[in-house]
């Protein structure tokens, strides 16, 4: 390709947007380094410690900014059902609308869910405790690394034991005789959760890497990044979850 | 104004006069700002001439878009109080009852009979070849005095009320004639209504597409006087 | 998340992820799927002028062919070359440079977004190929045609295929939107504020968020649609459906309504994704060739929002006769009359540019600037017919006639398509350093507006006939629609002389690329950042439109500049 293509030259690392820096920890800075929109407040060619994490942490939201249209649009599907109900010639209101009793393995399925989100919650702060933090950067141990990865370990574990709960309750059910197919409620019963669970599929995929993440990379930040990330996804994961329980208990 | 609008077929309908009045208006208004827009666009391109100083946003921008609001506003107010008219009432408890029912490729009307009741049908007993397109169900009194027909035959100045839908695929039931479409989806059964007021043969036509034969669903409205409806449907209901 | 951002320069072209080649593949994705689109929409023109003649390759088009190509028609054109182009092939292309970054916020999930629509693509056009055909039910596939495979040749393996191609499409397309929205917030280069950045820009962070919104619906109805063919659920799948003389599901309780809300909830939003960057682009370029700011740049950006929001709002005009309430029929005429009114405001501005006149000394009507033209040209035509449309007591008339096809080719497809090729003109020497032909692109031009209007104009007179689309042919048993046999012979020629003129502007990319006139760094003297040589990281001093400054010689100042060293 001609001059013109090269003009910016082709992709350097960059070194100059907080990498060679100070990581970002817990104790934030007074003033600056926001998102604001001020440019006098940003220090010339660099934008603070949190610059490249906030940037990851945006794409995350964004995508779950459409992922939680996507929820929205597969529960229409439930109250467009419930609702499907017509008046036939006879003025006779007829409606396949059966309710559905969930199996109460979910309450603890819910809980386990949330303890999860408590213990990456515990994981993700570790890797920014701002002394464990300098430790690392200035190449003196991985103290960070030490202290989270067991409750990432943990979140796995309970992760796991999530879908496994879910696992057993779409057993409950079949056993009553309620399949994918056999009521309106139960196609949606099933769908729903299992979109749910293969979300948490991808979470648990997510925090493997991360684990490994935490060992094989290098920098500091990168590793907070997939820690973070991973995090806010598992914990969104979790708030649509109790939206959906919500919805499938309450709303029958 | 001529009795129908430019391409427009000509109109059957009681309620069609207002739509065709309303469209026409539409066109005209629409229509000269398209030609205004082009002169000016036209003009823009071979002008040479460059006003040196900023123009006012008031007169170039604010003053123009309000006309547009208005006339924007204009077309909505009239238009709703047409589609209220049409459309929000049912009909009277006196019209006529007809059933259509659209199917890949062909479209049914179903009479009451004399005893003004629609038989129930059954999915289940839906046969074509058996004669059952629409599956009347026979253990039904209702159903036997029904008459089904594949031409809509109503009679002039009496309104019509039809129930229209499906038991297959999403159709589009059009009468460009009377000014009246209706989608028929199949699990819901829509009603429209009005009053044909010209006797006359109106195409009835498939608006939505429903498969290989979507072209070829095509149907006959057949407005008559009131007499001749009468002696239609003994015919039809001797022939049973 | 992607960590592998350390990265060896591009070696191969096809495999980087540097935003220009990315953005470069994108265009020649979508020119792939653009020339399949029009030779398809040709052959449509041909079968309904007479249905018993031989096409090449095809042989003689049944019906169901007929319905095909207009299925696969619509599916091209409006994905993958309407969405696919002035989205993510112009955004990968310019989007960092305009706004002074070196490089898209995740420079590896471009590349996986590129991939993943080639790979839509493909799987899209592998539907000609499989037993049945292509699906015939449209590009909005309204179920139960589309949800049970015995309603048609091309409803079983096609329409998988369409739905597994779309599905993809939206994945692919919502990563870009992503990626987009995050380029635009965080890597803004430093005096980049939001009211500094080009109109483009804020175009495409519109655009990013209603594709985040849109797609992410398109893609729950295409799972739900999946799981109604393959897992036996019932969506939208009604009661007592009986299709060929076979019931289909006697406990089946959906309600095809569902499609149709979950489909032009993203449709309608759809139209705003494939033209905002049409309308940004254009305001840049009228700014540009009359050498003056662009007219109340604070107005085009309130009703780019303003559009934006609106376009989520308005979805149920394309279903006035389909079923729905007609109170709610009301509410959505009023949101879409609401819609016009930021969209006339746009016109109005842009006029009012044209207006001020511009300076022939500098610019003698280049082939962009023309193109802009062209584009404002379809943009009022087809506008113009949007509130008929929008008022449901008119649509109930014109619903699914040639009047709407007249109404969105032109205001979608020419006007998009137009703007394409003005964007097309206008950068092509950032790719290759080289100018277009001027002769090859002014015949272009006037020849494809001649055949562009000779093609979609005389389809409101057959639309007001009362003629519906989709019909395979005119005959049938009533005889109306016969008499408008001439009308659409000549709607015909028109579309080849369309077509034939767009083999003028392959024959001008070919040549441009290698024997082009040289352009040097910023042959449109323009102010925006992508024109801007800059090595090592920019800075906005100025507006993104400072023309007409004549007093140091120079009448326009670059928005950004080389950001000076520091440190």
């Amino acid at each position: 390709m001609p001059a013109t293509f090269t003009r910016i030259p082709a992709d350097v690392e960059r070194k100059d947007t907080g990498i060679g820096g100070k990581p970002p920890v817990d104790r934030r800075p007074t003033g600056g380094g926001g998102g604001d929109d001020n440019w006098e407040n940003h220090p010339n060619g660099r934008r603070g410690p949190r610059e490249l994490l906030t940037r990851y942490r945006m794409g995350l939201f964004c995508a779950l900014a459409g992922d939680l249209m996507f929820f929205i649009a597969l529960v229409s599907a439930f109250f467009v059902h419930q609702n499907a109900g017509h008046f036939d010639p006879r003025d006779a209101y007829i409606s396949d609308w059966h309710p559905l009793v969930v199996p109460p393995i979910l309450w603890i399925n819910t809980a386990i869910l949330l303890l999860s989100s408590l213990t990456i919650e515990i994981a993700r702060r570790h890797l920014f405790h701002e002394v464990d933090v300098m430790e690392e950067w200035l190449g003196l141990g991985r103290p960070a690394v030490r202290r989270a990865s067991p409750w990432m370990i943990g979140t796995v574990i309970l992760g796991v034991l999530f879908l496994i709960g879910q696992w057993i309750a779409w057993k409950q059910l079949a056993s009553q005789g309620l399949f994918f197919t056999t009521t309106q409620n139960s196609h949606f019963f099933y769908l729903v959760t299992a979109t749910h669970g293969l979300h948490l599929v991808l979470g648990i995929a997510a925090l493997l890497f991360a684990l490994g993440a935490l060992f094989l990379l290098r920098r500091v930040e990168m590793r907070q990044i997939t820690v973070d990330c991973t995090a806010w996804y598992w914990h969104t994961m979790g708030i649509f979850w109790i939206f959906l329980f919500v919805l499938l208990t309450c709303f029958q | 104004m001529t009795d129908h609008v430019w391409w427009m077929p000509p109109n059957g309908a009681l309620h069609g006069a207002a739509i065709d009045r309303l469209m026409w208006w539409n066109l005209v208004a629409l229509a000269t700002l398209f030609v205004l827009a082009h002169i000016f666009l036209f003009i823009a391109l071979i002008r040479r001439k460059s006003t040196g100083h900023d123009l006012s946003p008031m007169r170039w921008e604010y003053l123009p878009l309000i006309a547009l609001t208005v006339l924007y506003a204009w077309m909505a107010v009239s238009a709703q109080k047409l589609w209220a008219t049409i459309r929000y009432q049912g009909a009277a408890p006196h019209a006529l009852q007809v059933e259509v029912t659209g199917q890949q490729f062909q479209w049914y009307f179903r009479y009451p009979g004399p005893d003004h009741t629609f038989g129930r049908t059954r999915p289940e007993l839906v046969s074509a070849p058996a004669g059952n397109p629409l599956g009347l169900d026979p253990a039904d009194p209702h159903s036997a005095d029904d008459i089904v027909s594949s031409v809509l035959t109503l009679p002039a100045g009496h309104e019509a009320d039809l129930g229209i839908r499906s038991i297959d695929v999403i159709h589009g039931f059009f009468i460009p004639g009377m000014r009246v479409k209706q989608n028929a989806v199949p699990g819901m059964e829509m009603h429209i209504h009005f009053t044909p007021a010209t006797p006359g043969d109106y195409p009835i036509l498939c608006s939505q597409i429903c498969g290989l034969g979507h072209a070829r669903m095509q149907a006959h409205l057949n407005v008559v006087s009131n007499s001749e409806f009468e002696a239609w449907i003994a015919a039809k209901g001797r022939k049973k | 998340m992607s960590l592998s951002v350390q990265q060896k320069a591009p070696s191969h072209r096809l495999l980087t992820t540097d935003h220009r080649s990315i953005g470069i593949n994108y265009l020649l994705l979508s020119l792939v799927a653009v020339t399949i689109g029009t030779i398809l929409s040709i052959f449509m023109r041909i079968h309904i002028v007479s249905p018993m003649l031989k096409l090449p390759i095809w042989g003689v088009v049944p019906p169901e062919g007929y319905l095909a190509l207009v299925t696969m028609h619509g599916t091209l054109m409006v994905f993958f070359v309407l969405t696919t182009a002035p989205v993510n092939g112009f955004a990968s292309l310019v989007l960092p440079s305009q706004i002074g970054a070196e490089r898209m916020a995740f420079p590896l999930l471009n590349a996986i977004s590129f991939w993943l629509t080639t790979i839509s693509l493909a799987v899209l056009l592998t539907a000609f190929f499989v037993p049945g055909g292509a699906p015939i039910s449209g590009w909005t596939n309204y179920p139960p045609l589309s949800a049970i495979p015995a309603a048609g040749p091309g409803q079983a393996t096609g329409m998988d295929l369409w739905l597994l191609s779309i599905g993809i499409f939206c994945l692919a397309s919502i990563l870009g939107a992503v990626n987009q929205l995050v380029t635009i917030i965080s890597k803004r280069c430093p005096g980049m504020t939001l009211m500094r950045m080009p109109l483009t820009v804020w175009s495409w962070l519109v655009t990013a968020i209603l594709i985040l919104f849109a797609f992410s619906i398109l893609l729950a109805a295409v799972v739900l649609l999946l799981s109604d063919r393959h897992f036996a659920t019932s969506f939208f799948i009604p009661p007592g459906e009986v299709i060929n003389g076979f019931a289909v599901d006697p406990h089946a309780n959906g309600s095809p309504m569902l499609w149709l809300h979950l489909f032009w909830f993203f449709g309608h939003p759809e139209v705003y994704i494939a033209i905002l960057p049409a309308m940004g682009l254009t305001s840049s370029l009228l700014a540009n060739f009359t050498r003056k700011p662009v007219f109340g740049y604070r107005f085009m950006v309130v009703t780019t929002l303003l559009i934006g929001f609106f376009g989520l709002l308005v979805w149920g005009h394309h279903m006035f006769v389909s079923g729905m309430n007609p109170y709610a029929g009301t509410a959505f005429a009023l949101t879409t009359m609401a819609i016009a009114i930021p969209s006339s405001g746009k016109v109005l501005g842009w006029m009012a540019m044209l207006w001020r006149g511009r300076d022939s000394r500098v610019h003698p009507l280049p082939t962009p600037m023309l193109f802009t033209l062209g584009f404002l040209s379809f943009f009022i035509t087809g506008g113009l017919t949007g509130p008929i449309l929008a008022q449901p007591v008119l649509d109930a008339y014109l619903h699914n006639t040639y009047f709407v096809v007249a109404h969105f080719h032109l205001i979608m497809a020419m006007a998009g398509v137009f703007s394409l090729f003005a964007a097309v003109y206008y950068w092509f020497p950032l790719i290759t350093g080289r100018l277009m032909n001027e002769r090859l692109g002014k015949w272009h031009f006037w020849l494809s507006l001649l055949g562009a209007y000779g093609t979609f104009f005389p389809m409101h007179f057959a639309g007001l006939a009362g003629m519906p689309r989709h019909y395979a042919q005119l005959g049938g048993s009533t005889s109306t629609l016969t008499s408008l046999m001439p009308l659409q012979t000549g709607i015909s020629h028109s579309a080849f002389l369309l077509a034939a003129t767009q083999l003028l502007f392959l024959v001008n990319l070919a040549w441009s690329a290698r024997r082009g006139q040289p352009s040097g760094d910023n042959p449109w003297r323009a102010t925006t950042a992508e024109w801007t040589p800059v090595t090592k990281g920019c800075i906005a001093r100025y507006g993104p439109y400072e023309y007409r400054h004549s007093i140091n010689s120079a009448d326009f100042f670059q928005q950004c500049a080389e950001r000076p060293e520091q440190e």
